[in-house]
């Protein structure tokens, strides 16, 4: 199908390029909000979980795809805006108010890390938020009088005008509507100015500068945006595994987020949802075949990390594109077939660009 | 009288612990130098470094030096060929792809230990193994640390010697300050690229034997890698002195906290200073600032 042709900027800005995509993002929202009404509750569980990790994959998207600013820290974003909610809840304020609040503190956790690595790109700022990761997973381990401890601390069922949310269906819908939010904001920040300054700041910092982004604000502001989004994931997420334990927000949490963003594909929003799908169904499989595996092999208890582990090495060194990358080239095979040609989709040669002058 | 002692004795374990923080700071800094890429999967690579010396020595009951050297090349053979095989792949990408693929390689020798060698807590005997050194009666000193203090300094010099008067230290001078002219100078660039992988995997296997007597190799140990960092950070990140310095700061700093300050302060001391380090002085002691030019 040919998209129509441009005759105004304003074409360029909108969201749904074709008919066709609003008729199939609109039977998409209709399938999955339906979906719970057909399948059973394991299988609607393991979606709202999934939900919650394509939020949390949306929040370092918007930092990592968009802004090229890596963040091996997210894990203790996730801790702050689960335990925000948590002894909110338990303080008896709504859910409604809660939520919100989990994660606009967040979000100033964003800004105080934004601020002083503002100075930092690339290695520095990956190995600066890995510091802070570990420092709030620390305190949130001896902090006992706000989080209980190695007790753990239980998370209250939240009640949303009088409507109790629990089970796999209350979280499901809880986290599909959020989910559906924060897309939708996502896709409105890369629309407007500041989401063409990300990616500017992304494609040359120095270039950005020279056409007048302040680096220091974008950046600051994202920071912020991107935890914001994972506090509220980090909410939700108190709620899907209903008791807090302060060891579970650690740096294997953290890579596991920057996996989903890879392996997801970098720089699409669709990436975000396939790699939370991937990081999610993973395990899934491998518990399906893990009794058929031949020589013992699915007895191995290293054996979902070093799978991670391969997988992400695999996705960087044949696909950088990752899923989505994948799925972009099979849409535009489809698309053109019998047209197709081979060059098409090669890679373009790339060289080693140094890092250390910017 | 009681307290200096107690100092000393805190400043000399910290600086060994340093230490081995130092060598595996030298191993980042070695390659990112050169290569401009950061081994996430350095306290990995020294981790399997341990487990060869367990087998040579433990195992097979090599004699302690013989079986040391041996793992030491196998592990530099190791590094050599995960350059090779792996990394030499990826260049051209950004950097942060280069650090998830360390850190998935991380991953990867992780279970694989755990396969090869099981998940319990392995150790063999050294010359250094619970012995002690008197000075002047009442200063107690444990010869595993300063058998790793020796170790470091003893490294260092060869090091030293090998990158300043060596033909081969000279062209990874070369290769790291200017690819393109060392090329130009008949440098086969991209084989020395992996011999400095090997170097600073044997440098990590060496740290891995000097800390056997002081902790045990399991699985877990490459955790000690992300300690490092703060050490590598501190020296600069590009400067080769300056990461075994900033190894020894963050070892005693972290001594002194864990026995000065209250219970946890130990854990994170190291990520304290790296983040004080990156706040106050990004280019660290020894390094310097560089500005592109366009």
């Amino acid at each position: 199908m040919i998209a129509p042709f441009k005759t105004r900027y304003e074409q360029d800005l909108v969201l749904a390029k074709t008919p066709a995509t609003k008729i199939a993002y609109g039977l998409l929202l209709l399938v999955m909000a339906g979906i719970p009404l057909v399948l059973g509750e394991f299988y609607v569980g393991e979606l709202g979980g999934l939900f919650i990790f394509a939020i949390a994959g949306v929040g370092l998207m918007l930092l990592t795809g968009y802004t090229g600013l890596v963040s091996l820290g997210n894990a203790a974003f996730l801790g702050i805006g689960a335990y925000t909610n948590a002894i909110l809840l338990a303080h008896g304020v709504p859910f409604l108010v809660s939520l919100p609040c989990a994660g606009l503190l967040t979000a100033f956790f964003g800004v105080a890390i934004g601020i002083p690595t503002l100075r930092m790109s690339g290695l520095y700022l990956a190995i600066a938020t890995l510091a802070f990761g570990s420092i709030i997973g620390t305190v949130l381990q001896k902090w006992d009088g706000l989080t209980g401890g190695f007790d753990g601390f239980a998370v209250q069922t939240p009640t949303i005008l009088g409507l109790k949310v629990e089970g796999a269906t209350g979280i499901y819908y809880a986290a599909f509507i959020v989910l559906v939010l924060v897309i939708w904001v996502a896709l409105n920040i890369l629309r407007s100015p500041l989401g063409r300054a990300m990616v500017a700041i992304r494609d040359s910092e120095i270039s950005a500068q020279s056409m007048g982004i302040n680096l220091a604000v974008t950046k600051v502001i994202v920071f912020g945006i991107s935890a914001g989004i994972t506090g509220l994931a980090g909410g939700l997420y108190a709620h899907y595994v209903r008791f807090l334990a302060p060891d579970s927000f650690d740096i294997l949490l953290s890579i596991q987020l920057v996996t989903i963003v890879f392996i997801g594909g970098l720089g699409s929003i669709h990436g975000a949802i396939f790699g939370a799908a991937f990081m999610r169904l993973l395990p899934q499989a491998i518990a399906m075949v893990r009794d058929d595996l031949p020589f013992g092999l699915g007895r191995l208890p290293g054996l979902e990390p070093s799978l991670f582990g391969l997988i992400l090495v695999l996705v960087i060194m044949f696909e950088p594109g990752g899923i989505n990358g994948r799925w972009v080239k099979l849409k535009r095979y489809c698309k053109s077939y019998p047209l197709h040609r081979k060059p098409a989709a090669r890679r373009q040669k790339s060289y080693a660009k140094s890092e250390r002058l910017r | 009288m009681e307290d200096v002692l107690r100092l000393l004795q805190l400043a000399i374990n910290g600086a060994a612990t340093g230490c081995i923080y130092g060598l595996i700071a030298f191993g980042f800094v070695l390659i990112y130098k050169a290569t401009e890429m950061v081994n996430f999967a350095q306290g990995e690579i020294m981790m399997l470094g341990g487990f060869a010396a367990y087998t040579f020595v433990g195992k097979f009951g090599m004699n302690y030096w013989v079986g040391s050297m041996l793992a030491v090349f196998v592990t530099a053979g190791f590094g050599y060929a995960l350059d090779a095989l792996v990394l030499r792949r990826v260049i051209g990408q950004p950097q942060f792809a280069v650090v998830m693929l360390t850190l998935g390689l991380a991953f990867i020798f992780r279970a694989g230990a755990g396969i090869a060698w099981g998940y319990d807590t392995v150790a063999f005997n050294t010359p250094f193994t619970n012995r002690v050194v008197k000075f002047g009666g009442d200063v107690v000193l444990g010869q595993d640390n300063i058998s790793i203090i020796t170790g470091t300094v003893l490294l260092c010099g060869v090091l030293y010697l090998f990158f300043s008067r060596t033909r081969l230290g000279i062209a990874m001078q070369a290769s790291s300050q200017n690819q393109l002219a060392a090329y130009y100078m008949g440098i086969p660039v991209r084989r020395v690229f992996s011999l400095i992988w090997a170097i600073s995997a044997g440098v990590a296997a060496v740290a891995a034997i000097l800390l056997v007597p002081v902790q045990m190799v399991d699985v877990n140990s490459g955790i000690i890698g992300f300690k490092a960092f703060a050490a590598a950070v501190l020296g600069g990140f590009g400067s080769i002195p300056g990461a075994l310095v900033g190894g020894v700061v963050v070892g005693i700093v972290e001594q002194m906290a864990g026995y000065y300050l209250p219970t946890g302060f130990q854990e994170v001391t190291s990520n304290i200073v790296l983040l004080a380090v990156l706040i106050l002085r990004p280019q660290g002691l020894f390094g310097q600032v560089i500005r592109k030019r366009v």
